[in-house]
């Protein structure tokens, strides 16, 4: 008896929990609202199927406890009802399926107009690039990795040198704009991963992947890394700010191209060479 | 009547003369099974007391100095790999497999004795390698019991160093351990069964560790290989699963690799693993279900199948867990729909198991209280499963809570409420006597509650968003005060549902010694364990002769008949008594 209707107050309680409760999806600052949508459908209808059949098993509980003189009833089996509950639990499922692989189909589907970013993950931080006028990424490989190329591009690529090299863990995007987000690991497995957006994916050395979104919001938003890569993973952060095109464009013309960076390491290398020069005889004394 | 067993009952047993051949190297499938299921528990226990350091760590960061994060990512990983691999299948197959196999199919033993006893001592030693690298320089792997490379191998990792060998090591070990056994069970069930036992007639209980070990049989391979390759990578430098990369700055002499094939690999292994864990419990629940609610399982036959189904459909759904992995993303329609796919008999499972409760005659005894509690969880569980398999809604969800929440409750608290269902139900038989109803009840109640309010908030933290693998939350803009609230009172759950399984172990250590002699059959059940001649079974099981069956196993409230139950090995009123079988 008891457990029939701790059955039932647990239902009722897990209404109320999901009524009440503070922590629910956080406002939503992308185009995939056809990913929140496909959730909701699935929570409703995973919702009717857990109250009814733990409802049903209350019932059950309570209807048909033991008792003196009680007796279970004898019914081996009856095909028309188990075929009529898959017949139900087939429809429910599809219902479920054709709006996430709508979804789905939305999510691999990059628009031709986006424009690329990428994101870079190392342990335990984030950089970027932009393709620079060209809108083209340049190439990139762990074999240029060096203290003069951390982005680790191919120094000899003429699509690079236009690249906007992003060291700091703030990235900026354009509001309203489809961005598809390439993604790129120099060490371990990282993933991309802000809530707000809904979208995210794992970044894995030795390939490249990508997914992309639209920003709809204006604000500044955490990137967390949801793909464990050691002890620091927990304070590999980063933040994405999504603003007007204005300030985007102004934000973007404040960063160093990649030929930039190769002329400042350029000219530094050849200031250490003259200073050595001028330092070398006294130091050698 | 025809019937298509081999029952070999002319090959003499070779009875232990001494008290170390009978409790220790024994070849009794029945003391074997309570070796596997004391080791397994013993060190479930290890794992329980690190879900409470991980839980400590996650209600009050900064409190504690010796959880650091490397030593948080060591309790995450060695959690879940003992209560997923050392604790649930070994307890499951080799423990319940073991003690019920021979027992439910009329068998003397299992057909390969000593094989069997061998898996049990290499069982043992797996453990031990594994318990052993918490005491090795760097401490046992921090890489997730995913395991995934690159980093798994590489500095940042805690154990990467040593204690990734001692568990891949150890993993090798425990899946030579479990093919000696999965092959033993399967064989057993196949050319052991006595006269009169058709397949058709076994009890769910066998149906779900048999179909779960020939899917282990299959499955554990990939685990196997997976573990051998990513060792070569460690220690002979090779590049299996290791791309050119970047380690702490420096350039390693890998190159070619791909770290999803490893991937790949380990959820060919691990999703089959999931059903490996939960057939088990879904025959063993039936079981407890019909017995204690007096009526026979609801469509038998549909049970039946469901489970190989479920079985075969589990080998087709690996991906599922790599929808955001990186592979390629047209994979996902896919495994999105096979998956949603093994729904379907999975809910059949559940409607029968209601069904079979619906117009039954049930008794709350605490067997049954736990077989309700498992329903519950279960269908939470399932349910919840239902977002992350539905693709697009895995991608929000994907590496947060929500993962956590459901994964727990669907394969963490079902099983195990199974589990005690199980120990509780056949304790009587196992050793003979009964165990203190209060403190039981009192043991249910604290854990099935007690586990709720740990894993449903969960399901919250993660919609939200809180990532999981987290050593601290720190100040993240979208995580609001309210969620680390919630941490303490998921934290304060934990520590008193943990504490609770004193009563347990208090319950079954004192009745060993003090609990009331037990009746044979104390629940009316109509399986052969329950008709053995000894109450516990002595070596062979049956005496002299062979029990005959002569029905399914679900003779409950028979109209009729002045009992609501006739054992399996009951002969029918109108037939002449058998003469002379199985001799």
């Amino acid at each position: 008896m008891a457990v029939a209707a701790a059955i039932a107050l647990l239902v009722v309680a897990s209404i109320l929990f999901h009524l009440l409760s503070p922590w629910w999806m956080t406002p939503i600052a992308s185009n995939w609202g056809s990913i929140d949508n496909a959730l909701i459908i699935t929570l409703y209808i995973c919702a009717i199927a857990f109250v009814g059949l733990n409802l049903f098993l209350a019932l059950a509980l309570m209807k048909y406890r033991a008792r003196p003189g009680h007796k279970a009833h004898y019914e081996p089996e009856n095909s028309r009802l188990e075929k009529r509950l898959t017949l139900w639990t087939g429809i429910g499922i599809a219902a479920m399926l054709a709006p996430g692989l709508i979804a789905w189909h939305e999510y691999v589907t990059v628009p031709e107009d986006a424009a690329v970013i990428e994101a870079t993950g190392q342990q335990w931080q984030w950089s970027y690039r932009f393709p620079g006028a060209d809108g083209v990424l340049g190439s990139a490989a762990v074999s240029h990795i060096s203290a003069d190329n951390p982005f680790g591009l191919n120094p000899a690529d003429p699509f690079g040198r236009d690249d906007i090299l992003v060291e700091t863990s703030e990235l900026h995007m354009p509001i309203g704009k489809p961005v598809k987000m390439v993604l790129r690991s120099k060490d371990v497995l990282h993933d991309f991963y802000v809530p707000q957006f809904r979208a995210k994916m794992d970044l894995v050395p030795g390939i490249v992947t990508y997914f992309w979104m639209t920003p709809t919001r204006i604000g500044t938003y955490d990137i967390l890394c949801a793909e464990l890569c050691g002890v620091g993973h927990h304070m590999m952060r980063g933040s994405v700010v999504v603003e007007d095109q204005q300030s985007f464009d102004d934000w973007l013309s404040g960063q160093m191209t990649y030929g930039q960076y190769l002329a400042q390491n350029h000219a530094a290398a050849r200031t250490r060479l003259a200073s050595a020069d001028v330092a070398g005889p006294n130091g050698g004394q | 009547m025809a019937t298509v067993t081999l029952a070999d009952d002319l090959k003499p047993l070779h009875h232990p003369r001494t008290w170390i051949g009978k409790y220790v190297w024994s070849q009794d499938h029945k003391v074997i099974a309570i070796q596997y299921a004391t080791t397994a528990i013993a060190v479930g226990l290890l794992a329980l007391v690190l879900s409470g350091l991980m839980r400590l760590q996650l209600a009050y960061p900064d409190t504690f100095d010796f959880i650091q994060p490397d030593n948080y990512l060591q309790y995450v990983t060695i959690h879940g790999m003992i209560m997923v691999i050392y604790l649930l299948t070994a307890l499951l197959l080799g423990g319940f497999g073991n003690y019920l196999i021979p027992l439910m199919i009329g068998a003397r033993d299992m057909v390969f004795p000593f094989v069997n006893m061998l898996s049990y001592w290499v069982y043992l030693l797996a453990v031990m390698v594994l318990v052993a690298s918490f005491f090795v320089p760097g401490g046992p792997t921090g890489s997730g019991w995913t395991l995934y490379p690159p980093q798994t191998i590489l500095e940042g990792t805690p154990g990467a160093d040593l204690g990734i060998i001692m568990m891949l090591v150890s993993l090798a070990i425990f899946v030579v351990a479990f093919t000696m056994g999965g092959l033993n069970y399967v064989t057993t069930v196949l050319q052991a069964r006595t006269k009169g036992m058709t397949l058709m007639r076994m009890p769910c209980s066998v149906w779900g560790i048999f179909v779960a070990s020939i899917m282990g049989l299959l499955a554990f391979p990939a685990l196997f290989v997976a573990c051998i390759m990513m060792a070569l990578d460690r220690i002979a430098g090779t590049s299996f699963f290791m791309p050119e990369l970047v380690s702490m700055g420096n350039r390693t002499g890998y190159q070619g690799g791909s770290p999803i094939l490893f991937q790949h690999l380990f959820w060919f292994f691990g999703h089959p693993e999931v059903y490996i864990v939960a057939l088990p419990a879904f025959g063993i629940v039936s079981d407890l279900v019909a017995v204690h609610a007096r009526k026979n399982i609801f469509g038998y036959r549909m049970m039946v199948w469901a489970i190989v189904i479920i079985g075969a459909l589990s080998f087709f759904v690996w991906a599922h867990h790599m929808y955001v992995s990186g592979m390629n993303p047209y994979f996902g329609f896919f495994f999105a729909t096979s998956t949603l796919i093994i729904a379907v008999p999975t809910a059949i499972k559940v409607y029968n198991w209601l069904l079979t409760l619906w117009k039954g005659n049930i008794h709350l005894r605490v067997p049954m209280l736990f077989a309700i509690g498992f329903l519950f969880t279960f269908i939470h569980g399932g349910l919840s499963g239902l977002f992350l398999g539905n693709v697009s809604v895995d991608v929000p969800l994907s590496d947060t809570f929500f993962v956590i929440g459901h994964f727990h409750m669907v394969m963490g608290v079902s099983p195990i409420l199974v589990i005690f269902g199980a120990i509780y139900h056949w304790y009587p038989k196992i050793t003979g006597r009964m165990w203190n109803d209060t403190v039981a009840k009192l043991h249910f109640w604290i854990t099935f509650i007690g586990v709720y309010a740990i894993f449903l908030p969960m399901h919250y933290l993660g919609i939200l968003g809180v990532p999981r693998r987290y050593y601290a939350l720190g100040e993240t803009g979208f995580i609001p005060p309210s969620a680390h609230l919630a941490n303490e009172m998921i934290t304060i759950a934990a520590l008193t549902v943990a504490a609770a399984q004193l009563l347990f172990f208090w319950n079954m250590i004192w009745s060993l010694f003090r609990g009331t002699r037990a009746d044979p059959n104390p629940w009316g059940a109509t399986t052969l364990e329950w008709q053995t001649p000894d109450t516990p079974p002595a070596h062979g099981n049956w005496g002299p002769k062979l029990p005959v069956v002569y029905r399914w196993a679900y003779d409950y409230s028979v109209p009729g008949h002045a009992r609501d139950f006739i054992p399996q090995n009951a002969p029918p009123a109108s037939a002449p008594p058998p003469k002379g079988e199985g001799a």
